[in-house]
């Protein structure tokens, strides 16, 4: 059975007075320059440019850009292979992402990683994990770290809907809250998981949500489809977690206007579910509520030239960058930088 | 220098202290670890010295164990998370085998994990099939972990030094069956290299190489040998990544015979690499059969007399180094 989205708790269309112009202007630049990033790559792995596999979020950034926006320059963000929108969020610049994608010596990793590992240290990407609920467990490390040292760092781990199903799931949220870890653990609930839909394989309606209780953790629903809600919910969660009030679980509803990867056209899904969805979509309807608030138009006008600018830019520097060295297939295994695991 | 004769179990606590004293970074986490002091003992008193939030209990929740214990790892500090038996990294094998090991690679180098689990390891317990196997060749065929199984007292410290203090993942192999074993360890401070064999005995007829508590058996073998007229070269493995194959190369071209004795199962156990390197890089110095003692393969059972019919013993050690030289 697929369900629709029937809730009362989504806030679409409520201006926030405590938002600023500034915030409502980098959480739409945020969802801009993310939508224009993964149409560019949709269309660059459809020319065999992009390598291997490639998971959009296209339809979903308003989590990215609702987290980044709360976020510190220094806290800690862990991805999933969905990666794309969060590692770009948090200010990793587009070339190095675009670099990556295509298999470039100028990739955040130098080529080893790929679509689904982008990590980027220096932003605070902490990498982009791909097998399954596996990086909840490693995030909290990272945040049993910053409270050792007293950094003030918060950690913010994504995750898919179904993550919540994998035991790692529970075991993370259990060890965060016992340790009372400076965390945020945020469910982007698109309803889908690779074909099948989360609703036919879970006990209960809402699958992070739901299980908060659990773990001693509130309920917390958000619109993920809305900036403002998001950066509302992330701030509050963010700003618990750097107080030392301990760890919060996220339940954003969104979806995705594509398939699961690459050419998946998503045709297992009711049109009906994907309409009321794509009426939803996250940009074209905060730019609309940002007019009615009063922003100048040429402020809006003036974000989607740049991210388009920026785009171009990234696809021209990455077809042009060169391909790794091959060499560097035999390094950084280990520490010393080679790969030797005898002396002789 | 003043010496003192400990056990390999009070070895541990030393060792661990050793370096907590020496960097602040250095933590400990695991079931039971604190108050309870482990449940084979080894980590008594370390709670006392450290307190409680350097040496902390955990959930049992072994994915949660190693996962904190790597994201602590690429941000500052300095695990060493304890993965009670060897058996159950089974149940966080995607930390072990996924996800430290690839990190520093598929990144390029931004981040690396230097932790250390450490795990209580192998038969001769009674334990039967689910607490007694002895697992270091799951560890050592994957790229990007350290592998250390010592067999004293003093190793074990030296060893432990050297794996926290190393910038890669190290997997600390702790033998149940040595916890109780006594050696003698020098006063002060010690540290070790990863990497490096020990040659504890000298010999011309046959190399015998061991790890773990394989080694105690052995010597035993190469007294009977010697008695026997057979004279067996014993190198004590002590790591299986990184490989001293230098001094396993050398001591064959010496002796020109191997053999080499393990717990594992008999399939895919470090033994066959041992032996594999030997035969493509020293054939041309070999006179007789490379042969492997290991545990046959199969689950351990249970009762004295059925686990020790499978485990290597002295006697086999002896009879494989018998036909090796004849
Ligand atoms: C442990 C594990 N099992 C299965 C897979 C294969 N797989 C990759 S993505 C996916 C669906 C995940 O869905 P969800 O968590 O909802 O995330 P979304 O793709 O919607 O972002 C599956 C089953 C995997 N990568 N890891």
């Amino acid at each position: 059975m697929t369900t629709t989205d029937t809730h009362t708790d989504l806030t679409t269309d409520v201006a926030n007075p405590t938002v600023s112009t500034e915030v409502r202007l980098a959480l739409y630049r945020q969802v801009v320059r993310i939508r224009r990033f993964e149409e560019r790559a949709y269309k660059l792995f459809m020319q065999g440019l992009v390598k291997g596999t490639s998971h959009l979020s296209l339809g979903m950034e308003a989590v990215a850009a609702g987290f980044a926006v709360a976020q510190r320059a220094d806290d800690y963000t862990f991805c999933t292979y969905r990666g794309h929108a969060h590692t770009l969020a948090r200010g990793t610049p587009m070339p190095g992402v675009m670099g990556e994608l295509l298999g470039r010596a100028t990739g955040v990793c130098g080529g080893k990683g790929g679509s689904m590992h982008l990590t980027s240290a220096e932003h605070g990407v902490m990498g982009s994990y791909a097998i399954i609920g596996a990086h909840l467990v490693i995030a909290n490390g990272a945040a049993w770290s910053s409270k050792e040292r007293n950094s003030g760092q918060v950690t913010v781990c994504f995750f898919g809907d179904g993550a919540t199903n994998i035991g790692a799931f529970h075991e993370a949220l259990n060890f965060a809250k016992i340790w009372e870890l400076p965390i945020v653990f945020v469910c982007e609930n698109n309803l889908w998981m690779e074909y099948t839909s989360i609703h036919d394989v879970t006990a209960v309606e809402h699958p992070a949500a739901d299980r908060a209780a659990a773990y001693g953790l509130d309920s917390i629903i958000v619109d993920g489809n809305d900036p403002e809600a998001v950066y509302d919910v992330a701030r509050r969660a963010v700003d618990r977690a750097r107080a030392g009030a301990g760890p919060s679980l996220v339940e954003a509803k969104t979806y995705r206007h594509g398939g699961h990867s690459r050419a998946d056209p998503g045709d297992y899904r009711p049109q009906e579910e994907v309409d009321t969805w794509l009426a939803r979509d996250p940009m074209p309807n905060y730019r609309q509520r940002l007019v009615d608030l009063g922003v100048e138009e040429s402020a809006l006008v003036a974000i989607e030239d740049d991210a388009m600018t920026d785009v171009d830019a990234a696809t021209e520097d990455a077809k042009a960058a060169p391909a790794p060295d091959s060499q560097a297939a035999f390094t950084n295994v280990w520490a010393d930088g080679g790969y030797s695991w005898r002396n002789s | 220098m003043a010496e003192q004769l400990i056990t390999y179990r009070e070895a541990i606590a030393r060792g661990i202290a050793q370096e907590m004293r020496r960097d602040d970074s250095v933590y400990l986490i695991g079931e039971d670890v604190a108050a309870a002091g482990g449940v084979f003992k080894g980590t008594k008193g370390l709670l006392d010295e450290f307190g409680p939030s350097r040496v902390r209990d955990t959930p049992i929740s072994e994915e949660a164990i190693l996962g904190a214990a790597m994201g602590a790892a690429m941000t500052g500090l300095k695990p060493i998370a304890e993965i009670m038996f060897s058996d159950f990294l089974a149940t966080c094998w995607d930390l072990v085998a996924v996800e430290i090991p690839k990190t520093r690679y598929m990144t390029d180098g931004q981040f690396t994990v230097p932790l250390v689990i450490r795990t209580a390891n192998g038969a001769g317990l009674r334990f039967g099939a689910q607490h007694s196997q002895a697992v270091e060749n799951w560890a050592m065929m994957i790229p990007g972990l350290k592998v250390v199984a010592p067999s004293n007292p003093k190793d074990l410290i030296g060893l432990m030094a050297a794996a926290v203090r190393d910038p890669d993942p190290v997997i600390f192999f702790e033998s149940k069956q040595l916890y109780p074993t006594k050696g003698l360890v020098p006063d002060g401070e010690i540290v070790d290299e990863l990497g490096t064999a020990a040659v504890l005995r000298e010999g011309t007829d046959v190399t015998i190489v061991a790890l773990a508590n394989m080694v105690p058996k052995a010597v035993e073998a190469a007294e009977v040998l010697a008695q026997r007229g057979i004279s067996a070269e014993l190198i004590d493995l002590r790591c299986l990544v990184p490989l001293d194959t230098a001094t396993v190369l050398a001591s064959v071209k010496k002796t020109s015979r191997l053999v080499t004795v393990e717990e594992n199962p008999r399939l895919c156990g470090w033994g066959a690499e041992v032996v594999s390197i030997v035969a493509e890089e020293a054939i041309w110095h070999i006179d007789g059969p490379l042969t492997r003692v290991t545990t046959p393969h199969l689950p351990l059972p249970s009762a004295d007399n059925l686990e020790d019919a499978v485990l290597p013993s002295v006697q086999r050690i002896v009879d494989a180094c018998v036909k090796a030289v004849h």
